[in-house]
């Protein structure tokens, strides 16, 4: 289970983003966190990602509470969840190949031995041809490099995986392949899901079930705040 | 409408990057199509296709080592070859008025949005003294629902909807009668993104000269706003259909748009197989056939584009009801 007990997390102690969320995905779940822009749901997917510690409330992951984020997060851990972020472009190191991108977290692992057969079949599931995988971010589309930040989610076969608003940049076609590489890892692999977006029509085909933001806090969100910032920048 | 001349004419529109080590990418091969007064044209395709290197070419920003053919007609001005003082002067906010996609990047993060708003109404109008100024950016800001009182804010301080309105009020003060928005609903909410359009159509039915060119690989802000829709793959126009028909009944007619609207989550969410071919690197034939479940031996040849499909096998063009059905048998 990843469950996510009365969250309150934000960037400013006195003005949390998120108050009180409650949210729970069972093991080969998938659930859709729908919230309009600004709402907060990008910050409780990046406290869910471990990416972001939380003012308060506990985050269990398979049974175990979580008292550690980022990189003091113990390696057990961090590698059970796979993230996939909005903006490829923000997530993605300018300086790596396709290729290295997505061997990262085994290098940074100690899984070197695992590249050449792991990269193999991610590159073939995402549809990734060695001639793309040998160019820099900047020399291929967004769709493109969002392929490989998928892959390089998925490389680390995680238990979890959680995807911010993964297909907002990209078109329908792109969208749909991914939705797809997605589903058939998790149905090859049982991983559970938490995938936060905006869009109800792409939410409800793509997730079992799905969770609006006013539940998942139980209060409404006035949407976009006038403080809310415009730029979501994935980190 | 269809007497009065154009907005804008763009006539074989093509552009070549050069790369070091003799390689040439093709960006844009002979676009062509009209957009009317009053008229919304979507320009859809999926990314990297080359949308939005097209918008560049129209407003004369393309970088050094783009070369360009054929026309783009703005009234008697040809886009491409116009110089950039002309450009700059006369044409860049004053008769095409961009709406850039991420607007809170487009706009400077270290000034007001009140400073931006007056030194564009300044600069495009005849606005002069301070007061005169302040008023009319006031004006300015109103027209493109942007509040007032947020008008003191820098743009890291606005929501993204609130950017987005800030970039049209300032798209619209030259009053420009063409309005290029290029993928302006990128990474906004369903709400934003269905306001965002709405207005754009409003500036465009306000005033019956105006014409709005929008690129956007987001279909259902096409449907939403759209008079026509050109389906733009590998750097060419391979559609150019009436957006009702397009977006329902008999629905498109090439493969290519039918596959994007089967890839819909609301539609058979199938994607197209495989990717779009590199533009560096175009086969001689039909660009989309190594993707297509109807291509034959004659896709090995290209195309020609009879103003409404560039297909060779395009699903029957007036029938109420088309039959998808494979007829290579």
């Amino acid at each position: 289970m990843l469950e996510l007990r009365a969250i309150t997390a934000g960037y400013d102690r006195r003005a949390p983003v998120v108050r009180d969320a409650t949210l729970t995905v069972a093991p080969g779940e998938s659930v859709g966190l729908l919230g309009p822009s600004g709402c907060g749901k990008s910050t409780l997917a990046r406290v869910a990602a471990l990416l972001h510690r939380p003012d308060a409330g506990t985050l269990l992951l398979d049974g175990a509470p979580v008292h550690r984020w980022r990189h003091r997060a113990p390696r057990e851990l961090r590698t059970a969840v796979g993230v996939v972020f909005q903006q490829p472009r923000l997530s993605a190191d300018p300086r790596l190949r396709l290729t290295d991108l997505i061997a990262e977290p085994l290098r940074a692992t100690g899984r070197r031995a695992a590249v050449p057969v792991r990269m193999a079949e991610l590159a073939e599931t995402v549809g990734l041809t060695p001639d793309l995988l040998a160019r820099r971010p900047h020399e291929v589309s967004d769709g493109q490099l969002q392929r490989a930040c998928v892959a390089r989610a998925l490389v680390l076969r995680p238990r979890w995986l959680i995807c911010d608003e993964m297909t907002a940049m990209l078109d329908a076609s792109t969208t749909a392949a991914l939705v797809g590489v997605v589903e058939d890892y998790r149905a090859s692999t049982g991983a559970g899901l938490l995938a936060v977006g905006h869009d109800r029509t792409l939410l409800d085909r793509w997730c079992d079930r799905t969770a609006d933001w006013e539940t998942v806090t139980g209060r409404s969100c006035g949407g976009p705040g006038a403080g809310a910032p415009a730029g979501k920048a994935a980190s | 409408m269809t007497e009065r001349p154009p907005v804008l004419s763009v006539r074989g529109l093509s552009v070549r990057f050069l790369l070091p080590g003799g390689r040439r990418i093709a960006a844009v091969t002979d676009a062509r199509f009209d957009v009317a007064p009053g008229e919304c044209l979507a320009l859809i395709g999926e990314s990297g296709c080359g949308k939005s290197v097209l918008a560049s070419a129209l407003l004369g920003l393309l970088p050094a080592n783009a070369q360009t053919a054929g026309g783009a007609f703005l009234g008697d001005l040809d886009l491409l070859t116009a110089d950039e003082r002309t450009l700059a002067r006369t044409v860049r906010g004053r008769r095409i008025g961009l709406i850039p996609q991420s607007p809170a990047a487009h706009l400077t993060p270290v000034r007001t949005v009140r400073s931006q708003m007056e030194e564009t109404v300044a600069q495009l109008t005849g606005v002069r003294g301070r007061t005169a100024l302040r008023t009319a950016a006031e004006r300015a800001a109103r027209r493109a629902g942007f509040p007032p009182d947020h008008l003191d804010r820098h743009p890291h301080e606005l929501s993204g909807g609130l950017a987005q309105r800030a970039a049209t009020a300032l798209a619209l003060i030259g009053d420009a009668p063409l309005l290029l928005a290029d993928e302006p609903t990128t990474g906004l909410d369903r709400d934003l993104v269905d306001r965002t359009v709405d207005e754009l159509r409003r500036h465009v039915d306000a005033d019956g000269d105006r014409a709005l060119l929008m690129i956007t690989h987001d279909l259902a802000a096409a449907e939403r706003v759209a008079d026509r829709v050109a389906v733009m793959y590998a750097g060419r126009i391979v559609e150019l259909a009436d957006a009702k028909a397009f977006f329902g009944a008999p629905g498109p007619r090439h493969p290519y748009s039918r596959g994007l609207l089967d890839a819909l989550p609301d539609r058979a969410f199938t994607p197209i197989p495989g990717m779009p071919p590199e533009l560096g690197d175009l086969p001689d034939g039909c660009a989309f056939a190594a993707r297509c479940d109807r291509a034959t031996d004659a896709c090995t040849a290209l195309p020609p584009f009879t103003g409404s499909i560039a297909c060779h096998h395009p699903a029957p063009a007036p029938a109420p009801a088309p039959a998808p059905e494979d007829i290579r048998a």
